[in-house]
């Protein structure tokens, strides 16, 4: 087993720089102390869970709604469409950064003016210098490039159902609705589990997109920080990286705890 | 005589098809009135009134038949989303020729009639293509995308061998720890792979493999979602074919490399697909450890034409445009495979 060695050292040399990196003075706690204590850190944590907010409840709905309306069988449009939505996902986070940073422009930008088009109303809108846009810029952007990427999932697990479960629940007199909430649901749920688990993390994780979509900057107000750009920015900008562990173990805290409540709320992993 | 059937009469059946009928004659005259007037007063665009159309056919067609309408918008709704999610591509596509003077002039591309070099070239790409001097002499852009070639195969390679190798060995070896290390494991995938950037950093300052590869490659040669996703895949695998061969003295490499891994293929597809994405889109490593020029890979360096020394946004669209075109041919050679090896780890996880 020499090949877990490698993960095992990393995770132990981590934990041990935590409390005082070696080429540096032992700080005790300090690190963890002024991260805490860190307005910055406020607002990228509050930020980070804003954005988790969205990508569960927003965009994982939506990836489920569209599982669902390409779940059918023999289906020309399915392969067409399968790689429409997916295509995003085979572009770079930081491709897909300034791409959209091109597209928000104000006047200008393709999404500009798609939204005035739409609605009358967007084609001035300063999406990246105004703070109260840069958060929906970043949703729209992240939503174009994973809700493809969740759907496969969905729809790989759609397409395990017990259709003769549903079929008889159907005669029994059951509604579309009732079938998806009593019968399609529950036999999905160990995909949905994974799948909002898994995006979870990778909200907590988020930073390529926006240090790209705001050309390395927070963002006005630092709407654009998220925790792990903080830590980039005092490890590695600031060069501080016992700092940048002490971040990086308190986001794991984070993720661990609400992870491990998402998996205990779905009732699912008792067979592990 | 009375209860002779009168064929002049309509039956039951026949009311009900004239009822929706005339309801959806209804629908879409109402509808066709709500049309006008709502162009008339609030003055719509051709976007506009093109979706309230559709979204007025699907009223139309609802008296009529359910099953239709409800195709009907199953169809115009996956449509739509399709061409919202792949309109970025079409601007893309169309910037990358766009001359940067007209780059936002025009939504898409300019119309027909302004066609010209001056308003569509290639000049984006001359421009990427063009070897630029560094500190470490002329770059030309194919270095860099051997670089990133390099960097994304090497890599892939690597994490499709130590991942399976781990994962056959926790599915199909008994040792003591094995539960300590799954659980381990499974705790571990909980943990943000950033956590560990600035730990790894340390380390490798201190082995002294700044800017070069290994700092890339070996740190990622291995991945606890690969392991755990092959041992949920050869878990699969039925143990009298590991032992037929052990019989037939086939020697334990063997048997991984000739019979578990032909039978976890689909899987190891999928995680190829992840792995190559992955590495092939890595930004945050390569920027932190490698620091030559001519050692950069694709995403650091097209990065660097919108950075703070220039704004080149065409080439970097061009760039871009480029950049998608390996990860897409690979996507479309293990469609398949992906699709069905990709769930595997989540449906038994």
């Amino acid at each position: 087993m020499f090949f877990l060695y490698p993960v095992l050292y990393a995770t132990v040399l981590a934990f041990y720089q935590t409390n005082g990196p070696h080429s540096r003075e032992y700080v005790g706690i300090d690190n963890f102390l002024f991260v805490l204590r860190d307005p910055d850190f406020h607002t990228a944590l509050k930020n980070t869970i804003v954005y988790a907010i969205f990508s569960v409840f927003l965009q994982l709905p939506l990836s489920l709604g569209l599982a669902l309306l390409l779940n059918a069988r023999n289906d020309r449009l399915k392969g067409f469409f399968r790689l429409a939505v997916f295509s995003p996902h085979l572009v770079g986070s930081i491709f897909v950064g300034v791409l959209f940073g091109v597209l928000f422009a104000p006047r200008l930008g393709l999404f500009n003016r798609g939204l005035q088009m739409l609605s009358g109303w967007g084609l001035e809108q300063e999406w990246l210098g105004n703070p109260a846009l840069v958060m929906p810029a970043l949703i729209i952007a992240s939503l174009w490039m994973y809700v493809g990427f969740n759907m496969i999932y969905f729809l790989a697990a759609l397409q395990n159902v017990d259709v003769s479960l549903v079929e008889a629940a159907r005669i029994d007199g059951a509604g579309p609705l009732q079938v998806f909430w009593n019968v399609t649901l529950p036999q999905i749920k160990p995909v949905a589990t994974f799948v909002v688990v898994t995006s979870t993390i990778g909200s907590f994780n988020l930073f390529e997109l926006p240090y790209a979509l705001l050309r390395g900057s927070a963002g006005p107000n630092n709407a654009g920080l998220t925790v792990v750009f903080y830590l980039y920015n005092n490890a590695f900008e600031a060069g501080d990286l016992g700092t940048g562990a002490a971040v990086g173990w308190l986001l794991t805290a984070i993720v661990l705890v609400i992870s491990l409540a998402q998996i205990r709320l779905s009732g699912t992993g008792r067979d592990q | 005589m009375a209860d002779v059937l009168d064929y002049n009469k309509p039956s039951a059946a026949q009311w009900v098809t004239a009822t929706r009928l005339l309801a959806s004659a209804v629908a879409a005259t109402a509808g066709a009135v709500m049309l006008f007037v709502a162009w008339w007063f609030f003055s719509l665009n051709a976007l506009q009134f093109f979706l309230l159309v559709l979204a007025l056919a699907f009223v139309a067609l609802l008296p009529l038949s359910r099953k239709v309408s409800v195709a009907y918008a199953r169809y115009t709704v996956l449509i739509l989303v399709g061409c919202v999610m792949l309109m970025p591509f079409a601007w893309l596509a169309a910037a990358a020729f766009k001359d940067k003077d007209v780059l936002n002039e025009y939504m898409f591309l300019p119309p027909i009639t302004k066609w010209s070099s001056e308003t569509l070239n290639n000049e984006n790409f001359v421009e990427l293509f063009k070897p630029k001097p560094t500190l470490q002499g002329e770059v030309s852009f194919w270095r860099y995308v051997s670089n990133s070639l390099f960097l994304a195969s090497a890599g892939t390679f690597l994490n499709l061998f130590f991942s399976s190798l781990g994962g056959y060995a926790l599915a199909k070896y008994r040792f003591r720890g094995r539960g300590a290390v799954m659980t381990f494991m499974l705790a571990s995938l909980t943990i943000p792979g950033v956590v560990l950037l600035a730990p790894n950093y340390e380390l490798i300052y201190h082995l002294g493999w700044m800017d070069s590869y290994k700092s890339l490659l070996i740190p990622g040669a291995v991945s606890v979602f690969g392991i755990f996703l092959f041992r949920q895949a050869i878990i699969g695998v039925p143990d009298d074919i590991i032992e037929a061969g052990r019989i037939d003295g086939c020697g334990e490499f063997r048997i991984y490399l000739q019979l578990v891994m032909p039978l976890v293929r689909p899987m190891s597809g999928a995680f190829c697909l992840v792995a190559f994405l992955g590495a092939w889109n890595s930004f945050l490593g390569p920027n932190i450890f490698l620091q030559s020029q001519d050692k950069l890979p694709l995403p650091v360096v097209l990065n660097m034409y919108v950075g703070q020394y220039q704004q080149q946004y065409g080439v970097f669209l061009a760039g871009t445009l480029l950049a998608i075109l390996p990860p897409a041919v690979l996507f479309f050679a293990l469609q398949k495979e992906f699709i069905s090896g990709l769930t595997t780890g989540a449906v038994k996880g």
